[in-house]
């Protein structure tokens, strides 16, 4: 009965994984699999087996993935190039012809009956676990821990780079600031801080210069490449609204617009905003 | 039972066209990670068949290689995404030429 209701998450949730777009997706997906799995592994008399693969898969390796998305970007997502011609078209033709042959294969064989474990489970799925791992597979086991100080080494020796020029101090920095500032004229103190209006203080909202034109400098790199930045243009609709109300009020003399235009966070009926 | 075997094969399939179908290396490494699995429900599967622990065991080291290889692996996905700046299988292709 369990197992009806979770293969077929499982399986929506592994053709999600060739479907979705980006890497984090696919990722949660990944770990909607492995804890259905996890789950029939507890079904089939092997609780050992449903903790193991909680905590290592879904706990340890897919945290891991996360982390190197995190690291390497996680808005990185598939090229839809094909570089060689077809490529999909053939996999997915080659899947489905490798997956026929498999599942009519299996389900044409008879695999008597099922014996079940709870003869071997006797005094505890663990114990027995331990007995076989520890008597039979010792060799294997003991394999097992030098391969595992292996990927250790390999890992640190990946990973790490090797430093090929001094590390700059922070006297080198400013040394460096003022040679910028020499050079280019760049400027030496900190950046321009966000616009503080009366009715925008957000992290968004550019600073105006003397002129009237937007600071670019006094906003995040990342918010104006992901274009989420309030433009100056929209600022100077926010105040032709402001003055449109006001001089309304004035002509109309209307008491009872009072409370919308002074309302909540001082916004009135239509910002720029409503109108995204 | 039989139908552990054929969910284990329908999830190894999706694997399979998943490491050839997709071009983010870290996606193609989680397809690889799905085959393992798949593998290793067939292992527990056959366990409770045979009414011995080896298949456990078996899906035991399976987990425990795989933790190995996933380490390993992504270590090497950071160190060319280090040089190349990304993560998409095809720009990895300098031994073709």
């Amino acid at each position: 009965m369990t197992f009806w209701i979770l293969a077929p998450i499982m399986v929506v949730a592994a053709l999600g994984i060739l479907f979705v777009r980006k890497a984090v997706h696919a990722a949660l997906l990944l770990a909607v699999v492995m804890i259905n799995l996890a789950f029939l592994y507890a079904v089939m008399d092997a609780p050992f087996l449903f903790a193991v693969q909680i905590i290592v898969y879904t706990g340890a390796i897919l945290m891991l993935f996360l982390f190197v998305m995190m690291l390497i970007g996680v808005d990185a997502t598939d090229s839809s190039v094909e570089t060689i011609r077809g490529q999909r078209a053939m996999a997915v033709v080659l899947g489905l012809l490798f997956g026929a042959v498999l599942v009519i294969g299996v389900s044409q064989v008879t695999l008597g009956t099922v014996v079940g474990l709870d003869d071997a489970n006797e005094g505890g799925n663990v114990q027995a676990i331990a007995n076989v791992l520890f008597s039979k597979y010792v060799f294997a086991f003991e394999a097992t821990s030098a391969l595992l100080i292996t990927a250790a080494l390999g890992a640190m020796v990946l990973a790490h780079r090797e430093r090929l020029t001094p590390k700059a101090t922070q006297a080198d920095l400013a040394a460096q600031r003022m040679r910028d500032y020499a050079d280019h004229g760049k400027h030496l103190g900190p950046l321009p801080s966000p616009g503080v209006y009366a009715r925008h203080n957000a992290v968004d909202t550019p600073a105006l210069l003397p002129d009237g034109t937007a600071a670019e400098s006094s906003v995040s790199r990342v918010l104006a490449a992901r274009g989420t930045v309030r433009s100056a243009p929209a600022m100077v609709d926010d105040i032709d609204d402001v003055r449109r109300q006001l001089s309304g009020l004035d002509g109309h003399g209307d008491p009872t617009e009072m409370p919308e235009t002074s309302g909540k966070d001082g916004a009135p009926a239509s910002t720029t905003e409503d109108e995204k | 039972m039989t139908e552990y075997v054929v969910l284990s094969a329908i999830l190894f399939t999706i694997g399979c066209v998943g490491v050839l179908t997709r071009r983010n290396a870290i996606v193609v490494f989680m397809c690889v990670e799905l085959m393992l699995n798949a593998c290793n429900l067939a292992f527990v599967a056959f366990a409770r068949q045979h009414g011995n622990l080896d298949g456990q065991i078996t899906a035991f080291f399976v987990m425990v290689v795989a933790a190995a290889e996933v380490v390993i692996g992504l270590a090497i996905i950071m160190t060319i995404f280090r040089t190349r700046r990304s993560a998409s299988v095809d720009d990895a292709s300098l031994l073709k030429y």
